[in-house]
């Protein structure tokens, strides 16, 4: 046996982490795991909710084996999961490129550019499998860009010193949701994925202890509907849209994990969310979601603002223009800063550095809150049909929102949230706390620790799906094999679909004066001045106040039109609000816990001289688990102690 | 920066798929021309919402132009008046102060209206799930660098492989046919070595289904690569073509 029996006391976190050394773990448990036979596969029944990178690889790999899966998406396709947004690329440890990487060194830049808060077996396991992931998907036709030997291409993303990012394009996201896309869809046309799109689960059904359903709603008709299956996937996503303005797609949110959190499982590290770069800057507030410029951009790009704070003053006025200020007054603060990484520090260290300069006066655009991302050097050094190449997809994006041209005058960046660490926790299976309900992709928290490197969310997404969950899923159940399908007339059913029902009633009934997105504004706006990018005691303590306010609002004046039977689109919304106002609240709480700054989470009272992150690994080095303990109570926080026995933690250096 | 428009809006509204529909005209002042339109359509709802009056149903997720929800027909063109961009990516500069923009959902046999500007797309699905793919199981793959594929091939196949499955051909043609999306699925895949040992039942199949569906023939007017987000060219329909007169040959 390859795990341990699961014996601890109710109460303490077992991982459930396979012995012996860190690279034959994996080799080692899948030896030895129970496998389920084909015959039996047949018998047995997987909802997969989610069809992103980790749903939709996870219900075909489950199809192609023989289980009967049922999957889920908000969409009217599950070629819309927001993983299609993804540009830049994804990580493999293949060394094509002969510069010196290797399975250890994806694993240890990985959990180093996760500040040495993920756990070392899930990420060392992400990296071995991360080559199958490419074979598979040069297999399934994704056009991968090549070089003109025929072979594939590699280009550099953040906190790495090789050149590991498979690319296609700017849209890689898109060419890998696409081949796994196919991939269901050849399980749906064999009819061994039953899709179900304009579905939204809406709770999650336990019997006995273990994950047997989920009550969902028809989004066309209104009509709650009940599911059985023998274990639930749950590949959702994050939950950055509590911020409301994010590079997330409109729909993009963390019920489900909500869902989830209510019925057992914890929710872990929920303040590590991720605050990209480089994204176009807010212009108006009336807008809705904001556009990442892909960090493959800071490979050719040069980040800089004036050196002079007149001139920062005088751009802002709209009296000087970026081409005006000469070369030796212009601050590229991340080559200066970092200058072993330079433009290519990990994306927590870059959007600090973005905000230190704005908030010293140096800021660009007319509301002083953008930095200039350059492309005039590498226009003369590879001439611009070869940018137009390599960015040609992104370049266009930013002029028709912007309307400037890139290649004639620098873009203008600013952070935004853009990805969510922390979720559901998993143990090493990517079983939740609950039994039978499985967690995978963003949605889970398991290994990108306090920050994720870029070109990491597709590699893990599809790791889950492709080659990870397939298999510890078995290991479960193997002992469900001689479980009946249930009725879903069950009084657990019956019970689950009432709460949701009265939820929905609740809802409709408050007829109050506020829309949904108004109430969603507000709450954006006390997250990202409050447990954005720097975050303090005081303003932690001012959030949760301000968050018990928004919730009242909520439950007290939102407006929502319509019925419950028929399709409403401020009903979907409002119910998801209501979520992200609890998940706001479970950010700020862990925010205010974690006294010390690591990755994407940074406390200004925990700051170096030089105002780098300041980690505590004495009294830190756990994973936050938030157990819910029933509306209106205080959740109880547990710890899964972080134990690094193969890597030495230090303090990050991009600097030599 | 901060230059507003006013606008008149004439909106398809329609209660369901077997409700009556009609335009329904709304006025929106001061709208900033740095607002997309979709931001512009978000205003308008909440204006409803704050009139307690029913908004406007449309689709629309990733709001950057990749995820192919976003389907309005805009002023008689899919995605609107600006060239190669979803309608979440046009922006209010493109229209002058005092214009009056139509707005309708995509008009197809193919695409049932589910509620005002909202169409069922799932026949797209089903095409895709009739041979959209190679048949290969997760595992047991060679190695991505096993099979050298020409620069020029996979750059082709990129281009095809772009399409975002939005619908806005079959919205722009006037026989309804899905050719350019089916097209582009094909013509990557039989570009590429993985792709050729199935090409021909692939693209049968994707026909069949296609026309199974009430999707209509090509008959090469070329509307669809026009109003194309992604500028896939109708060079993919030819290659499809040919893809299907010798898949029958060899029957």
């Amino acid at each position: 046996m390859a795990k341990k029996e699961q014996t601890a006391a109710v109460g303490t976190i077992d991982a459930k982490i396979p012995e012996g050394p860190l690279a034959e773990k994996w080799t080692n448990y899948k030896a030895h795991q129970k496998l389920v036979n084909p015959a039996n596969k047949r018998r047995l029944d997987i909802i997969v909710v989610g069809t992103g990178l980790a749903g939709a690889s996870a219900a075909a790999s489950l199809a192609e084996m023989g289980f009967n899966v049922l999957n889920f998406c908000i969409q009217d396709s599950p070629r819309r999961a927001h993983s299609i947004a993804a540009q830049g690329g994804i990580n493999a440890a293949k060394n094509y490129p002969n510069d010196g990487d290797s399975v250890y060194r994806l694993f240890y830049d990985t959990i180093k550019g996760g500040d040495y808060r993920a756990r070392e077996a899930n990420v060392y396991r992400l990296a071995e499998v991360s080559n199958n992931i490419i074979d598979q998907c040069v297999a399934q036709g994704v056009p991968f860009a090549r070089d003109y030997g025929g072979l594939l291409d590699n280009r550099s993303f953040g906190g790495a010193q090789v050149s590991r990012t498979f690319y296609a394009r700017g849209q890689t996201g898109q060419q890998l949701l696409l081949g796994a896309y196919s991939a269901l869809s050849r399980q749906v046309g064999r009819g061994q994925v039953k899709l179900y799109t304009r579905y939204e689960m809406l709770d999650i059904v336990v019997i006995e202890g273990r994950a047997r359903g989920i009550i969902a709603r028809n989004l066309v008709t209104g009509r709650i509907e009940r599911f059985f299956a023998h274990a639930v996937v749950v590949g959702s996503g994050g939950y950055g849209n509590t911020f409301f303005l994010s590079t997330n797609a409109m729909a993009s949110n963390g019920s489900a994990a909500m869902q989830m959190y209510r019925k057992g499982a914890y929710f872990a590290n929920p303040c590590y969310a991720q605050i990209h770069p480089t994204c176009i800057p807010v212009h108006g507030d009336y807008q809705s979601k904001l556009t990442l410029m892909s960090e493959s951009l800071r490979n050719d790009g040069r980040i800089w603002v004036p050196k002079k704070k007149e001139d920062a003053e005088a751009i802002r006025a709209g009296k000087l223009k970026p081409t005006d200020i000469k070369e030796e007054d212009r601050d590229y603060y991340l080559e200066r800063r970092y200058p072993a990484f330079g433009n290519l520090v990990p994306r927590d260290v870059a959007s600090r550095a973005a905000k230190e300069r704005c908030d010293a006066g140096y800021g660009v655009g007319s509301t002083g809150l953008a930095v200039y991302l350059d492309f005039a050097d590498a226009i003369n050094r590879l001439g611009e049909d070869v940018v137009r190449a390599r960015y040609g997809n992104l370049f266009q994006m930013y002029e028709k929102i912007v309307d400037d041209n890139p290649y004639k005058t620098p873009m203008m960046i600013y952070p935004a949230i853009h990805y969510t660490m922390g979720g559901i926790w998993v143990d090493y299976e990517l079983q939740t706390s609950v039994k039978g309900l499985f967690c995978i992709g963003e949605a889970n928290f398991s290994d990108h620790g306090a920050n994720r490197l870029g070109a990491s969310a597709l590699m893990q997404g599809l790791a889950d799906g492709y080659f990870v969950l397939p298999y510890t899923i078995q290991n479960y159940l193997a002992d469900q094999i001689q479980v009946p399908r249930m009725s879903v007339d069950l009084p657990e059913f019956i019970e689950a679909e009432k709460g949701v029902t009265d939820k929905i009633k609740r809802v409709m009934g408050i007829q109050g004066k506020r829309s949904v997105d108004s109430i969603h504004r507000e709450l954006g706006l006390v997250m990202w001045d409050f447990v954005g990018m720097a975050r303090n005691k005081a303003g932690l303590e001012e959030a949760l106040e301000k968050i018990k306010a928004i919730r009242k609002e909520f439950w007290t004046n939102v407006y929502v039109p319509g019925t419950d039977m028929e399709l409403n689109v401020e009903l979907e919304k409002a119910l998801r609000l209501s979520d992200f106002i609890e998940i706001a609240e479970l950010m700020a709480r862990d925010a205010l816990l974690r006294e010390e700054s690591c990755g994407g989470h940074f406390r200004e009272e925990h700051q170096t001289e030089d105002g780098e992150a300041l980690r505590d690994d004495e009294h830190f080095a756990y994973v936050s688990c938030w157990k819910y303990t029933g509306e209106g109570n205080e959740p109880e926080l547990l710890k899964e102690p972080l134990n690094y026995e193969f890597v030495q933690r230090q303090q990050r250096n991009y600097k030599a | 920066m901060d230059k507003t428009i006013n606008v008149t809006l004439k909106v398809w509204r329609q209660a369901g798929p077997k409700a009556k529909g009609h335009f329904e005209t709304y006025k929106l002042d001061n709208i900033s021309t740095d607002a997309s339109f979709l931001e512009m359509m978000d205003i308008l709802n909440e204006k409803l919402i704050n009139e307690r009056k029913e908004p406007v149903a449309f689709d629309h997720d990733c709001r950057e132009g990749i995820c192919g929800m976003c389907s309005l027909y805009i002023n008689g063109h899919p995605h609107g008046p600006d060239s190669e961009i979803t309608t979440c990516q046009l922006h209010m500069r493109k229209f002058k102060d005092g214009e009056t923009i139509t707005i309708e959902p995509w008009r197809s046999a193919g695409f049932p209206v589910i509620k005002d500007l909202m169409v069922d797309r799932s026949a797209y699905d089903k095409i895709m799930q009739a041979g959209g793919f190679i048949s290969v199981t997760t595992g047991g793959v060679p190695d991505g660098n096993a099979i050298p594929i020409p620069k020029d091939k996979a750059d082709e196949a990129m281009d095809a492989a772009a399409c975002i499955g939005c619908g806005a051909c079959a919205a722009a043609c006037k026989n309804g046919s899905a050719m350019l999306f089916v097209s582009a699925k094909v013509s990557q895949l039989a570009l590429l070595p993985q792709g050729r040992v199935e090409a021909k039942r692939r693209v049968k199949a994707m026909l069949s289904k296609m026309d199974e569906l009430g999707f209509g023939n090509c008959t090469n007017t070329g509307a669809c690569a026009a109003e194309c987000p992604k500028a896939i060219s109708i060079t993919h329909i030819a290659r499809l073509n040919r893809e299907f007169i010798k898949a029958k040959l060899s029957d």
